[in-house]
């Protein structure tokens, strides 16, 4: 059984073809990473899988089942997560309720049941604080627990994103360049984050452009170039592929 | 806040002081006229700001499902003899559905078309009221009979004092319910993120169809009682004027505030009424407010006070 299976995916922008063909599947388990120069179709992949975006030919599979027809929040409840390379934080809110929107498909309580204060939504709240203050530790945001999100600097925010795809306990976790605009330090935790994750069953796919962070970290690599699939294997595979050495280095294929 | 179910519940404990203490500098019968205009404004307020404020939706035909409400009753109950509350609860329902089935097309919609279908379907319905005059009565409006409890008649300013007031009091206390709940947050994670909230699961067309679905039940409601209160209603209450008066309300106390939205609906109820020869001048001003709290406020008043005493108090 494959986590994640994607045939002949495409898609366009008026002339700008993003997705060209793509075919890979990904086992459960381990962490797997995209790799591939900016503008490479990395977040357009990601946003094809989640069902943000309609392919312009071609089809994804979660667990087995066509989802392509499938709306992104129906996609979600299959156990699919991610964090987006522009954050989409909801800064309307706090820092520990970000996350526990995150608890969304694991509530009880209906919308009757939230407006008239059903035990059943006293319930999903207590659980759903308790969950996200967890979460929300895990991935070393205790200082934050108080915090409204738009007070949050952009480090923290990042993580806060890890958290809220956490707390609906995905089985398959998308994360786009999380490591992204961080330094050293806050890189090596990020690192160490994700292999927990991963130790945890939660089948990781990485787009990150830290090759340091990528190559020490997956299991297993997808490169694309220009929508395209070039490579995949391992990361001592894909490193002295050359036709990968050429789309990194910007000359023509050999 | 270092507590906010403490602002929340307190909030409410204020209100409820509030709505029990003023009867005592009421002086007269004017005086609770304002008061039951001020506090059916102020329901439908705290309805629309949960569209508005919460979902980040907007609705410029909001006096439309007032007015739904307040004719199912002012016909239900002199044309067909109805009930008087049977008929309020057949408008709710009514009204309800209607909202439900115009929610599904409008809200797929953003912005400005979201706008300007709204403000459409007000348009249809005041359209509606005013040409069906068999039914409606027409421009003139219709007479509505007095609200009746069993045997008591509830036509005092007095009682619909308390019953505004007590209707104020029940509703605000299911809106705190809701936006503290898992279906109140996914209603705010849709105003910050659409994107986000669908990737965790919510369902964005259907969450915001229940927020409006809610609204227009309590407009339908507030409006029931207006027809009820005033034994009298009109075709303007569904007019876009209307519609623009209530949204400023909102605005202007405070969007994502409940309590804002009542401080809103006071604010534009009362001040009209201490200033003499407001009505001629009604559009300009309601207008210069929204453009000038938008501007200069854009948080809404309460919500602006609220992080003004928390930096006080560091
Ligand atoms: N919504 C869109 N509309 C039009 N063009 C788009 C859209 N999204 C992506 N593209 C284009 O598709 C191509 C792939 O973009 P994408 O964001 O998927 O690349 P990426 O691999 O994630 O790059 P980066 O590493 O810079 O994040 C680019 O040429 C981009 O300009
Ligand atoms: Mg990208």
């Amino acid at each position: 059984m494959t986590s994640l299976e994607v045939a002949g995916l495409a898609k366009s922008f008026g002339g700008v073809t993003a997705v060209d063909d793509v075919t890979f599947s990904i086992t459960p388990g381990h962490i797997h990473s995209i790799i591939g120069p900016n503008g490479a179709g990395k977040t357009t992949l990601f946003n094809l899988v989640a069902g943000l975006y309609v392919p312009t030919s071609g089809t994804v599979r979660l667990a087995g089942q066509d989802v392509t027809a499938l709306a992104p929040h129906q996609r979600a409840a299959l156990g699919l997560g991610r964090t987006f390379q522009n954050l989409q934080i909801f800064f309307n809110m706090s820092a520990i309720e970000n996350v526990m929107v995150g608890r969304h498909l694991r509530r009880r309580a209906g919308f009757l049941g939230s407006l008239f204060a059903l035990p059943s939504a006293w319930a999903d709240n207590r659980e759903a604080r308790a969950q996200a203050a967890r979460l929300m530790a895990r991935v070393g945001l205790e200082a934050y627990l108080d915090a409204e999100a738009d007070a949050m600097p952009y480090g923290a925010l990042k993580r806060l994103e890890i958290a809220r795809a956490l707390a609906a306990e995905p089985s398959l976790l998308m994360l786009d360049e999380p490591a992204a605009g961080l330094n050293p330090t806050e890189t090596q935790e990020i690192d160490r984050l994700i292999q927990s994750i991963a130790a945890d069953g939660i089948t990781v796919v990485l787009v990150e452009h830290d090759m340091k962070l990528v190559m020490g970290i997956s299991d297993h690599i997808i490169v694309l170039d220009h929508g395209r699939l070039l490579a995949q294997g391992t990361p001592a595979e894909v490193a002295r592929d050359p036709q990968v050495v050429a789309a990194y280095l910007g000359g023509e294929p050999a | 806040m270092a507590n906010p179910a403490l602002g929340r519940w307190g909030g409410l404990i204020v209100l409820i002081v509030v709505v029990a203490a003023l009867p005592l500098v009421l002086p007269n019968k004017f005086y609770y006229d304002i008061a039951v205009k001020t506090g059916l404004n102020a329901l439908v307020c705290v309805g629309l700001n949960l569209l508005i404020g919460y979902a980040g939706q907007i609705s410029l035909g909001h006096a439309a499902f007032f007015a739904l409400g307040g004719y199912a009753s002012a016909v239900l109950t002199t044309r067909y003899e109805w009930n008087g509350f049977l008929a309020l609860g057949a408008g709710a329902v009514a009204t309800g559905i209607v909202a439900y089935l115009v929610a599904r097309p409008i809200l797929r919609l953003k912005g400005h078309y979201l706008a300007m279908a709204t403000l459409a379907f007000g348009i249809i319905v005041s359209l509606v009221l005013n040409r069906e005059i068999w039914l409606t009565g027409g421009p003139d409006g219709i007479t509505v009979p007095t609200l009746r409890l069993g045997d008591m008649r509830l036509r005092s300013a007095e009682t619909w004092y308390w019953i505004t007031g007590g209707a104020l009091v029940v509703v605000t206390y299911l809106a705190l319910n809701l936006i503290h709940s898992p279906s109140g947050r996914a209603i705010r994670a849709l105003h910050g993120s659409e994107v986000a909230a669908e990737t965790l699961g919510i369902d964005v067309a259907r969450t915001k169809t229940m927020v409006f679905v809610l609204s227009a039940v309590i407009a339908a409601i507030a409006g029931s009682l207006f027809a009820h209160a005033d034994r009298f209603i009109t075709p303007n209450e569904a007019g876009f004027l209307r519609s623009v008066e209530l949204v400023t309300m909102v605005v202007l106390g405070g969007m994502a505030s409940t309590f804002g939205a009542i401080v809103g609906a006071a604010l534009l109820t009362v001040l009209p009424q201490a200033l003499a020869g407001f009505d001629e001048f009604k559009h300009i001003v309601l207008g210069a407010i929204l453009v000038g709290t938008m501007i200069f406020l854009p948080k809404g008043l309460v919500p602006s006070l609220g992080a003004l005493i928390r930096r006080w108090r560091r």
